[in-house]
């Protein structure tokens, strides 16, 4: 690194982020009109990719709370990415701990499933599980299966609160219900045919999910799905989660008889 | 970018569809919107790509900071052009990127020697690893920065002879940065080194909102301004055609509002290849 260059860029950011602190080798430009231009540039920039990627933070909130609050991240959290998809990864937490966000405790979750919208959207293709694959298979063979979730598919469940009927009618522009049910829910998000969709599912899903995505068997993750909801229908969750895109090619988890469908 | 590809857009998500089914066009994108594993904005500019040429038009490089390009970077650039097969791959003399954080800005860097020659390494090991030549833009200017020891395009044209390089000519960005600076936008068209440009952009500005200064700034939210029409027509009789980009990042209006200025340098274009 050159020191001269190196030392600019090094003031230049410092005078940006700090405007009543800055180094005197910038302090002569950073005088100038045209500084607060570059300082309004980048968390501008900032701010509406936060915006674009908390849509229903954004909605719940009132654009200008929002913006204030982004402003506030933005400051303190420049981008670690050039991709700003990818920026706010840590936006769910700031809004745990901002004390203007306390009366609504359910934000930081809305944050988190507008991330997930934005991890599935952009997630590697990949064939989903076709139920005839696993017809015909005998009861043993497909107890050793190991289901792996789609690449795309994203899921949470919030034990507290309906954050999902929260973040739901706020991605879809409708009213929160005013009868909302004051309990947990759960939301599964995939993207069966080039669009991301969602729909609310329950704690014994979310546990079969987390079983599929370490590599455990299908008997195992029917085990955790009932543990976790001891009366589901475990044939029902099955079908609705091959039919909602959820689950990809199978694998073995461990060596069984050779695979009917190659 | 072959001379013989005219006027192009900005490809905007809520435009795909249009943009799919139009003629006689290219587009530009940023790459950094594009970077996902998979997913349906890929899907849509590889379509778009089937149809028409595009360009990969960079944004968060950081040729001009005191520091190599991010390997990852280049590297997911590299696989992106390698789906995409863009007609050109373009950056800006600028940096944006610093010890591990992105500022989304196009931040301007002192026209030093020093600076010339790690911009020149940074240009050139991009070069490398995308195995294509790639055009520079010339930045828009707020500040006044006694540090210069080079004209803009000179600086430019050095950079494109030392790398090989072509060059991105913003005509927006010298009207702006000329207002700004107080320069004659017309004297340094008329030295900018022609045959090194393979594309021009032309673009919208708007004043400064704070009170007190007298800035335009490159917001890429409106109309292209008639001034900067008048300086394109100049630089197109002076160097030829080339392909020339409609860009608009905010304030996105229909379609066809697009499509009525693309033709417009189009006609520009046209007029010069028949006047040659």
């Amino acid at each position: 690194m050159n020191g001269d260059l190196a030392r600019f860029q090094q003031d230049f950011l410092h005078a940006l982020y700090h405007p009543d602190d800055a180094p005197p080798g910038i302090a002569a430009l950073a005088a100038q009109p045209g500084f607060a231009v570059y300082r309004n540039t980048v968390i501008k920039g900032c701010v509406d990719a936060l915006q674009a990627n908390f849509p229903a933070v954004a909605r719940l909130t009132g654009q200008d709370w929002f913006r204030a609050a982004a402003a506030r991240y933005a400051r303190r959290a420049p981008p670690t990415a050039v991709a700003l998809l990818d920026y706010g990864e840590d936006f769910a937490d700031f809004l745990a701990a901002f004390e203007p966000a306390r009366g609504l405790p359910y934000l930081p979750g809305v944050a988190r499933l507008d991330r997930l919208w934005i991890a599935a959207h952009g997630a590697a293709a990949g064939e989903p599980l076709r139920a005839d694959t696993l017809a015909g298979m005998p009861p043993d063979a497909l107890g050793a299966l190991s289901l792996p979730p789609h690449p795309a598919a994203r899921w949470a469940w919030h034990a507290d609160m309906p954050v999902y009927a929260i973040w739901h009618a706020n991605r879809g522009g409708t009213a929160v219900a005013e009868d909302l049910p004051w309990r947990g829910d759960g939301a599964l998000l995939t993207r069966p045919a080039g669009a991301v969709q969602w729909r609310a599912v329950g704690p014994g899903a979310c546990a079969f999910l987390d079983a599929c995505a370490v590599g455990l068997s299908l008997a195992e993750a029917a085990r955790a799905a009932a543990q976790a909801e001891p009366d589901i229908d475990l044939a029902g969750l099955l079908s609705d989660l091959i039919l909602a895109g959820a689950l990809g090619a199978p694998r073995r988890a461990s060596p069984a008889p050779a695979h009917p469908h190659p | 970018m072959s001379s013989d590809i005219g006027a192009g857009l900005g490809l905007k998500p809520q435009h795909y569809p249009d943009a799919l089914a139009a003629s006689g066009l290219w587009f530009e994108v940023h790459p950094e919107n594009y970077l996902a594993a998979g997913g349906p904005r890929l899907d849509w500019l590889q379509a778009v790509r089937g149809r028409h040429p595009v360009s990969l038009h960079g944004v968060s490089l950081s040729l001009a900071a005191d520091a190599p390009p991010d390997p990852a970077h280049l590297r997911r650039l590299a696989d992106l052009a390698g789906r995409i097969e863009p007609v050109l791959i373009s950056e800006h003399l600028a940096w944006s990127a610093w010890r591990g954080r992105y500022y989304p800005d196009l931040l301007p860097v002192p026209r030093s020697g020093a600076a010339l020659a790690r911009i020149a390494g940074n240009v050139s090991r991009t070069q490398d690893v995308l195995r294509r030549r790639i055009a520079v833009e010339n930045p828009s200017h707020y500040l006044r920065i006694d540090a210069h020891e080079w004209d803009e395009t000179e600086f430019l044209a050095e950079l494109a002879r030392r790398t090989g390089c072509g060059l991105l000519l913003d005509v927006n960005n010298v009207h702006v940065s000329a207002h700004n600076l107080g320069f004659d936008p017309a004297a340094y068209l008329d030295r900018f080194p022609g045959e090194a440009v393979m594309e021009i952009h032309l673009a919208g500005h708007s004043r400064d909102g704070d009170a007190g200064t007298d800035l335009l700034i490159d917001s890429h939210d409106a109309p292209v301004d008639a001034a900067v029409w008048t300086l394109y027509e100049r630089l197109i009789a002076r160097i030829g055609p080339r392909p020339t980009l409609i860009e608009r990042d905010d304030g996105i209006p229909p379609f066809a509002d697009l499509l009525r200025e693309a033709q417009r340098a189009q006609g520009v274009l046209d007029a010069q290849r028949v006047a040659a």
